[in-house]
């Protein structure tokens, strides 16, 4: 089974026989890798009835949920992890979110497209029109990403909300590349952060 | 397997201790098992059923002939497989199909009557751990349920959490609102104020309150479905007729239809055991048992749970759920929720719905 990139990076990062929540955990692939390799004790939070369907029907833990208005349910530091792949941007109040997943969990992993890579500044540059990248696919009217950000975004939301910064893992189709000028050269990238 | 045939019988030998103080001596339980117990036990699927349902959710009613109320889901190679778990489902008591209930002998040899104890789902659940015990059944390999059946199993996770590894709770709640006291309400005064009904006593009679127990089905029968549900099943559409009959005939197809959900209904069912479990019902609040807080309920609690609601059910509907799902959530409960979208409203677990043969499905195995 293959996970994809940002997915295999928290999953290598994710110590053993914790517990861990999915916020937007889609078909359950991270949670079913973590609980068959890591001995994890995975929960997941999706909104898709059909995925959420999947989750369960592979035995999984998983509540239909809107990230938005149900994290609020969950106990303060539940869980070891709390992580959030590729739904950052899609959320109404990132910032908020970003709090909950800070409250829920010990530590939190957030992965998102960053909207600062050169691809993307070259279409809006060139192109003058919303990107539609292999990283950002959708056009700007029907897609999901309703909050676009860069590294240099999250870094700075991260600062103001008190977060500490603990590890990062960048990448560019499909490989992860290192730090430097991961603003401009990273399609997406994924941080790990606790308070 | 289709072959109706009477129920095995378990004789409560001690007394069953009810939350009313009272106590039920010589309770009987009638059940029925699909596929085989397994040399360890360790497969045994406990179904327990809703208001009006009984023990035979994969055999054929003795009464009315009709297949199982679920057989569309337990079986052979069905989501919840005969092949390879042992299937329980009795009636519980209060019920009418052989399990001790108002219409059964008390000690003086007449029936109980009004004299019957009032019992709570929590009473019910008692007298299904003494079967469980009767049977060595030590540990449930899933607890599943439905409307009144759901209400059975988060009882049994909460006050028995060790009997259960996995507790599928289908379009029910964890308390029985105001709304649903007041429709109870309504059947219940549609059945006292049957003249037929005659306090309670009337089994010796040769009559029983029809009238009322049918007018206490239809106005429940409402409430098992949609309001999209029935104007795509019958609209107003007129029954046998082309013009309207300016009287009060039964005009309308829907009209009908209830009429005779109504009497078939009075065929198998007695008057007496819709009070006493609609009672159950109403009494119904899992949290106000455990200190006025549901995550109580649960605490500590080493059980996978799984909760399944409909968007169109207003009976139960999907709050109820998440409400459970939150006390879980709060109690650190392994737990999943899902709530499934059919047009048919709370009977829509009784239907086909593919997604839900796929959760059950998943979750049982």
């Amino acid at each position: 089974m293959s996970l994809r990139p940002d997915l295999a990076a928290i999953a290598a990062h994710v110590a053993p026989g914790t517990r861990v929540l999915d916020i937007g955990c889609g078909d359950g692939a991270l949670m079913a890798e973590l609980e068959s390799a890591s001995d994890v004790d995975a929960r997941g939070m999706e909104l898709d009835p059909a995925l959420v369907e999947r989750c369960v029907a592979r035995g999984l833990s998983v509540v239909q949920g809107d990230a938005n208005t149900d994290l609020a349910n969950y106990p303060d530091k539940a869980f070891d992890y709390a992580i959030l792949s590729q739904t950052l941007q899609t959320a109404t109040r990132p910032d908020l979110i970003l709090d909950e997943l800070l409250r829920v969990g010990d530590k939190a992993f957030v992965s998102f497209p960053n909207f600062a890579h050169w691809r993307t500044r070259a279409a809006l540059m060139f192109g003058g029109r919303m990107p539609v990248t292999r990283a950002l696919p959708v056009s700007w009217y029907e897609t999901t990403n309703i909050h676009h950000v860069t590294i240099d975004d999250f870094r700075e939301l991260a600062r103001a909300k008190g977060a500490r910064i603990e590890c990062a893992w960048y990448f560019a189709h499909e490989n992860e590349i290192g730090a430097a000028a991961a603003n401009w050269r990273a399609e997406f990238a994924v941080f790990q952060l606790s308070r | 397997m289709n072959k109706a045939a009477a129920s095995n019988i378990y004789d409560i030998l001690d007394d069953l201790p009810l939350d009313s103080g009272q106590v039920l001596t010589g309770a009987q339980i009638a059940y029925e098992t699909y596929g085989e117990l397994a040399a360890d036990r360790s497969n045994a699927v406990l179904i327990c059923h809703a208001l009006t349902g009984d023990q035979y959710v994969a055999s054929n009613h003795p009464i009315t002939g009709k297949p199982g109320w679920w057989e569309r889901m337990v079986g052979p190679g069905k989501p919840i497989d005969t092949d390879c778990h042992h299937v329980i489902c009795a009636n519980v008591i209060g019920s009418c199909m052989g399990s001790t209930g108002p219409a059964s002998e008390a000690s003086d040899g007449a029936a109980y009557a009004m004299r019957f104890p009032v019992i709570t789902i929590r009473d019910m659940v008692r007298g299904l751990m003494a079967l469980l015990d009767g049977l060595k059944i030590e540990r449930l390999h899933t607890v599943v349920g439905g409307s009144m059946g759901g209400m059975q199993a988060l009882s049994l996770a909460a006050n028995w959490p060790e009997r259960a590894e996995r507790v599928l709770v289908i379009a029910s709640t964890a308390r029985h609102s105001a709304q649903n006291i007041a429709f109870h309400e309504v059947g219940r005064q549609a059945i006292m104020a049957d003249p037929a009904w005659a306090d309670g006593d009337y089994y010796a009679s040769g009559a029983s309150p029809d009238n009322g127990l049918a007018v206490a089905r239809m106005a429940a029968h409402i409430t098992y479905l949609s309001e999209e549900g029935l104007t795509e099943k019958f609209g107003r559409r007129l029954q046998n007729r082309k013009s309207k009959s300016f009287g009060f005939d039964a005009d309308f197809q829907v009209e009908s239809y209830l009429r005779y959900q109504g009497s078939g209904f009075t065929q198998r069912f007695d008057a007496n055991s819709y009070l006493y479990i609609t009672r159950a019902m109403d009494y119904f609040d899992l949290a106000e048992e455990h200190g006025g807080k549901l995550a109580n309920a649960f605490h500590g609690t080493s059980a996978r749970f799984c909760l399944v609601s409909f968007d169109t059910d207003w009976l139960y509907p999907t709050a109820e759920s998440r409400h459970i799902v939150h006390a879980l959530n709060a109690a650190g409960a392994k737990v999943s929720f899902v709530e499934l979208s059919a047009p048919n409203g709370h009977d829509s677990f009784l239907l086909e719905h593919e997604q839900l043969d796929r959760v059950v499905q998943g979750f049982v195995e």
